[in-house]
């Protein structure tokens, strides 16, 4: 059930006409503007309908395998606190997010996200993807619950990210290889917006991250804090304390801002999110929204974006696929501005690297994207006292990257 | 301004042709379509990530991009075509993005230097219309707003408020250059909109033959043509004004004549 935030709470956005400041809002053909009036008419309906919580949470529990742990990692812990100067170096402790099923935090806005669709009386799902994380998630709650199931992919990522294809298929899913664009994400979501145009009356659009119209980043963020509140009671029970910094990887954002939203009225917890800066900054190259882009209108929402003057969308840029998008979700582009959140961004040869710690000293092989994550540590962890705690978002496993790691370690398979 | 539009629909049916800006030769193409018999012109801006167009549009929107159109080539096209062509409207159709980067103030401006009658932008519905409806409306360019199959009676209101020039009836529910609407369809959709407005009322998307135009132009107000038009143009590259004329005196003939 959804308790009011008190007023002036950093959690009460979006407003009534789905903006977060100036950000956010239904920038979509009207064709489609109907079909998200009733989309959000049938989500505060859910919101106060203690069953389709009871439903969210039982298949949370055990189809999903919540909740996730919260780790702490102690040889991460030692090995920044030496290297730190003196006194400094937190406790460190990752959100295994990782360790859901299909092995990553994507199925928590999945399952929310169908319970919503089969209420409105949708019998087929469509979703966009990149690496094809969300594809598969999308694709494993539709098999779940028996609705047909289409998953629009870049040409390109098609060709990359074999194995998901494969995974997509063996759970019932059609594949549509999109060749439009550069063939990867942003065409996938653009042709995942074309075909639900022609299809309003009885496809619903799982979009992956919490970005897109209104409600669509409301209720993804909603779903998708269900990692930040167990986090909450975790510490709470670990500690006796809340964090004092939370730190994930921000493609679209919705790892992120499910880590974040339960603790944006603490102003004890600071948060750092993480944006992709592929080859550097510098090089043109990266998929850093915030950092090298400005605020403008695609894909339905108002947020930063990478465009050039004429407001043309650039070629995003990133070693992990889950973050290779040209914008991010409005919220983040409001939480920035207000500066209640430090974004920072991380290099592809950062990640690699931090990718390789973690194996070595945790024993987990984490995604590329929160490998990202975990690549802010020396930084941040230089920088906090030792009696501190700093709380990482491992969004997903690594698996699905070791092709692309070895790819560019040089090592042959 | 919008006067133009007043005297191209007062004569009977209108023929509203569209051809993307920057996509093979601009300025030849919108001359023959003119000649060809148009009497309104939709001029696309191109755009990295035309999400309701079909292959024909976007495709038309990469050549154009490829090329290195910019914003400026455009309103440059548009104010050249505006000294050749005084009478015949001119629409700029686009998206969010490109339209609202500089601020809405400075892109209506710019329409009514160029003299540019009416915009129609795809991804601000009517939620949305302070990003751009206000600074058009106070420039004195018209805000051509998209009806389709799925607005209801209850949004048709919002739709109406603040738009003028003329209302874009959208016959599919779909993205352009697809599949056509049934001609039952349109008529019963035409007579509810024209019931709540007075402005004229055009019909596009899936338009592409004068068989096609001349029935919709039965009931309607205007007819829209536009993947037919940018087809030719993908065929022909910068010699596409003679097929372009063709196709257009076709259809024109076939509208002017349907009442
Ligand atoms: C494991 C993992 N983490 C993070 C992301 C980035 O998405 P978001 O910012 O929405 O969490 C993805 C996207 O595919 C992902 O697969």
């Amino acid at each position: 059930m959804t308790v009011q935030p008190p007023v002036n709470s950093l959690r009460s956005l979006p407003d009534d006409t789905g903006h977060f400041g100036q950000f956010g809002g239904r920038y979509v053909a009207e064709t489609l503007m109907p079909l998200i009036l009733d989309l959000e008419k049938e989500y505060r309906k859910a919101q106060d309908d203690p069953e389709f919580w009871a439903e969210f949470d039982a298949l949370m529990k055990d189809f999903v395998g919540r909740p996730s742990p919260l780790y702490y990692a102690p040889r991460m812990t030692e090995h920044f606190r030496a290297l730190a100067p003196e006194g400094k170096g937190p406790k460190v402790y990752f959100k295994r997010e990782e360790l859901n099923h299909t092995g990553a935090h994507k199925i928590n806005n999945c399952i929310g996200q169908i319970l919503l669709a089969m209420r409105m009386g949708k019998t087929k799902i469509i979703a966009e993807t990149g690496a094809g994380q969300h594809g598969v998630a999308t694709a494993t709650v539709a098999a779940r619950f028996g609705l047909e199931c289409k998953i629009f992919m870049g040409a390109t990522d098609v060709e990359r990210q074999k194995p998901n294809v494969f995974r997509m298929k063996l759970l019932g899913a059609e594949v549509v290889p999109v060749k439009s664009g550069a063939m990867t994400l942003k065409d996938a979501m653009n042709d995942a917006l074309r075909h639900w145009v022609a299809h309003v009356h009885d496809t619903f659009y799982i979009i992956g991250t919490a970005a897109g119209p209104h409600p669509y980043p409301e209720l993804v963020r909603d779903f998708q804090s269900i990692i930040g509140k167990e986090v909450r009671e975790q510490i709470m029970e670990k500690e006796g304390r809340l964090p004092d910094m939370l730190v994930a990887a921000v493609g679209g954002g919705s790892n992120a801002i499910g880590l974040f939203h339960p603790f944006l009225d603490d102003p004890e917890v600071a948060m750092t999110g993480i944006e992709a800066a592929g080859l550097g900054i510098e090089s043109g190259k990266h998929a850093a929204s915030l950092t090298g882009g400005k605020p403008g209108i695609l894909h339905g929402n108002k947020t930063y974006l990478l465009q050039d003057e004429d407001g043309q969308i650039t070629e995003a840029h990133s070693i992990s696929a889950g973050l290779d998008y040209p914008g991010l979700g409005p919220e983040h582009s409001w939480l920035h501005e207000s500066g209640r959140v430090r974004y920072v961004p991380i290099t592809d040869d950062q990640a690699l690297e931090a990718f390789q710690l973690c194996c070595l000293l945790e024993g987990i092989i984490p995604a590329l994207e929160s490998a990202h994550a975990l690549a802010a540590l020396p930084q941040l962890t230089a920088e906090m006292d030792e009696d501190k705690i700093l709380v990482v978002n491992v969004s997903g496993r690594g698996d699905k990257d070791i092709f692309t790691v070895a790819e560019a370690l040089g090592v042959e398979l | 301004m919008s006067n133009r539009f007043e005297t191209a629909f007062a004569k009977g049916p209108a023929l509203v042709c569209f051809i993307t800006g920057g996509d093979g030769d601009t300025a030849a193409n919108l001359d023959a379509l003119v000649e060809g018999g148009a009497d309104v012109i939709e001029l696309g801006m191109p755009f990295t990530d035309p999400m309701a167009d079909g292959p024909a549009i976007q495709e038309a929107n990469i050549r154009s991009l490829d090329k290195g159109t910019r914003t400026a080539d455009i309103f440059r096209m548009a104010a050249e075509f505006r000294t050749r062509h005084p009478h015949v409207p001119l629409v700029l159709m686009g998206y969010a993005n490109p339209m609202t980067i500089r601020g809405p103030e400075w892109f209506a401006a710019e329409c009514a230097k160029a003299g540019v009658d009416g915009v129609i932008c795809v991804d601000i519905p009517p939620e949305e219309d302070a990003a751009l409806g206000p600074a058009l409306r106070e420039a004195g360019v018209s805000l051509i707003r998209l009806a389709t199959p799925t607005t209801d009676d209850a949004r048709l209101p919002a739709v109406l408020e603040g738009s003028s020039g003329f209302l874009y009836y959208v016959s599919v529910a779909g993205i352009t250059g697809m599949q056509q609407a049934a001609q039952a369809s349109i008529e019963e959709a035409v007579a509810r909109l024209k019931a709540a407005s007075d402005i004229p009322v055009a019909v596009g998307f899936g338009v592409r033959t004068p068989e096609q135009a001349s029935k919709i132009a039965k009931v309607a107000d205007g007819v829209v043509v536009g993947s037919a038009l940018v087809d030719l143009v993908r065929q022909h590259g910068d010699k596409a004004a003679g097929p372009l004329k063709e196709l257009t005196s076709a259809l024109a003939g076939a509208v002017h004549s349907a009442r």
